[in-house]
């Protein structure tokens, strides 16, 4: 039998108390603050903004800094206060070709319009413990070079004049919004590009990674990463036409993808695309690579992947989702433990009371 | 109405340097300006989002990325000022209730004619040339990364 409780209201509290204690930490140490958060853990903070799906530095550091830096539950906390925001404007597509560049590669091209940018990155450092950061010392200033930066074309479509590489073109259509109408499966790729853009980063990595070993295998290049800021643009009404309302940090990538072709289409490389907000490079590594692989269908491919099954792919990309449901175990079960406990008695009964009847069935020795 | 003039392409000019400047740079510079104009809110200033939208493959069809917070403003100069009854509008990433204001005053006052000479000149100029000035440095500090290749020379 089972009879509702209640109670746990002053353990809760305290068990806050207790949080918020630990969260702080040692009273002898200063205590971080939100800014430093935002200045000094900047790709922290990025990944907090790009998974939550809301741009926003300084709140994204706030999260952090709540969340004891937990970075899920850091997502879920910005992914929360978002559902208290009303929705005043859509922007006009971003263009990342007018983009100030922080860093721009290609692995594909070696000599291309403004060059290869290495820009702040961690490639090319040694991975060994850097015990400098331990002592208190200055850090010097970047170093500017003499001339500023040339311009940096997007590359693929201007490299490629023999048209080898397939052509990305806005037919106008107004994309899907997955958080207007929950989505439907299948969904375009509109949607899909929606659903990575805020997918976990380790799920989306370990999917882009099977796909380079061999599950679903696309024979990816990364044709162009770009990293910088793109002023945003809204269409104000009153006045009739765009105006910029700020600028935002994006990473993006251009992945350059084996052939497609058809009995009417000569082969190409195909493209998959990742794009992120702030620093976020190797997301839109992974994104790009997970784009590609869900486009198997319509590109005539054989699904055998993980990676290529959209539906398993997008349902468990939210990091949000994927740890209320996860978490929610946690809730208790009383009830629901208590029901599965009878049954497994009963069964367990039935089956003593099976191996009694067949004992008595049994022939004795007397028997025999 | 024939003190106000209203070409469009100036608000956008002064929408966007005023944007991607911070309100501390405004606030100074307003200050020092001196033009002083009893304003109230008639929309705002109120923080929301805005949905960004990137293109596939950077010039493919739409999609939504994501999206931003934005802050709105609309103010109404007052009775006494020379442009009584101007409506002025800001916009502004991120959740600044002040610097959406300073934006929607300063498009509010540049309806009046001599005023908007001096905003032009004496608070839009500087700051976008300040603007540039920033952008200029990070750009170089991007170029200073730049790969310059050379090939070795190898043996006959």
């Amino acid at each position: 039998m089972y009879v509702a409780v209640k109670g746990g209201e002053l353990a809760i509290a305290n068990a806050h108390r207790l949080l918020a204690d630990r969260r702080r930490g040692d009273r002898e140490q200063a205590e971080l603050e939100v800014d430093q958060i935002q200045g000094q853990l900047r790709l922290a903070v990025d990944r907090v903004m790009s998974e939550a799906s809301l741009y926003d530095s300084e709140l994204a550091a706030l999260a952090i800094k709540q969340a004891s830096g937990d970075m899920i539950e850091a997502v879920f906390l910005l992914r929360a206060y978002r559902t208290t925001l009303p929705r005043l404007a859509v922007s006009e597509p971003l263009d990342t070709g007018t983009m100030r560049i922080e860093r721009r590669i290609s692995a594909t091209y070696k000599d291309i319009p403004g060059g290869q940018v290495l820009g702040p990155t961690y490639d090319y450092t040694h991975r060994l413990l850097d015990f400098l950061l331990l002592a208190e010392g200055e850090t010097p200033a970047a170093e500017p070079g003499e001339q500023p930066l040339a311009p940096c074309p997007q590359i693929l479509e201007l490299l490629d004049a023999e048209g080898l590489i397939e052509r990305e073109r806005d037919d106008g259509s107004e994309p899907a919004d997955i958080t207007r109408d929950p989505p439907d499966y299948p969904v375009d790729r509109a949607a899909r590009l929606q659903m990575l853009a805020r997918g976990d980063e380790g799920y989306l990595l370990a999917l882009g990674y099977s796909t380079q070993r061999g599950y679903g295998r696309n024979h990816p290049f990364a044709g162009e990463i770009r990293l910088g800021q793109v002023e945003v643009e809204i269409f104000v009404e009153e006045w009739g036409e765009a105006v910029c309302v700020g600028e935002v940090a994006l990473s993006e990538c251009q992945m350059i993808n084996q052939f497609g072709g058809s009995r009417e289409a000569a082969p190409q490389f195909t493209r998959g695309y990742g794009l992120a907000f702030g620093h976020n490079e190797r997301k839109t590594l992974a994104m790009a690579l997970v784009d590609r692989a869900l486009r198997a269908e319509e590109l005539g491919e054989e699904v055998q992947g993980p990676a290529q099954q959209a539906e398993f792919v997008l349902a468990h990309a939210d990091n949000v989702e994927a740890s209320g449901f996860v978490s929610h175990l946690k809730l208790p079960h009383y009830v629901d433990f208590q029901s599965e406990l009878e049954l497994l008695r009963r069964l367990r009964r039935e089956y003593e009371n099976r191996m009694h009847d067949k004992e008595e069935d049994a022939p004795t020795e007397d028997s025999l | 109405m024939t003190h106000l003039h209203d070409p469009s392409r100036p608000r956008v000019r002064r929408q966007r340097v005023l944007a991607l400047s911070s309100r501390e740079q405004i606030e100074t510079r307003w200050d020092t300006l001196g033009i002083r104009a009893a304003h109230r809110c008639v929309r705002g200033p109120e923080t929301g989002m805005a949905m960004l939208r990137g293109r596939m493959g950077g010039t493919g069809r739409a999609f939504n990325l994501g999206e931003m917070t934005l802050t709105r403003a609309s103010v109404v100069l007052d009775d006494e000022a020379p442009t009584a009854g101007a409506l002025g509008h800001g916009w502004v990433r991120g959740r600044d209730h002040r610097h959406a204001e300073l934006i929607a005053l300063v498009d509010a006052c540049a309806q009046h004619e001599a005023w908007a000479r001096r905003i032009d000149s004496e608070l839009i100029a500087p700051l976008e040339e300040a603007l540039e000035l920033s952008r200029a440095l990070a750009a170089r500090e991007a170029a200073a990364t730049r790969v310059d290749f050379f090939t070795l020379v190898r043996g006959e």
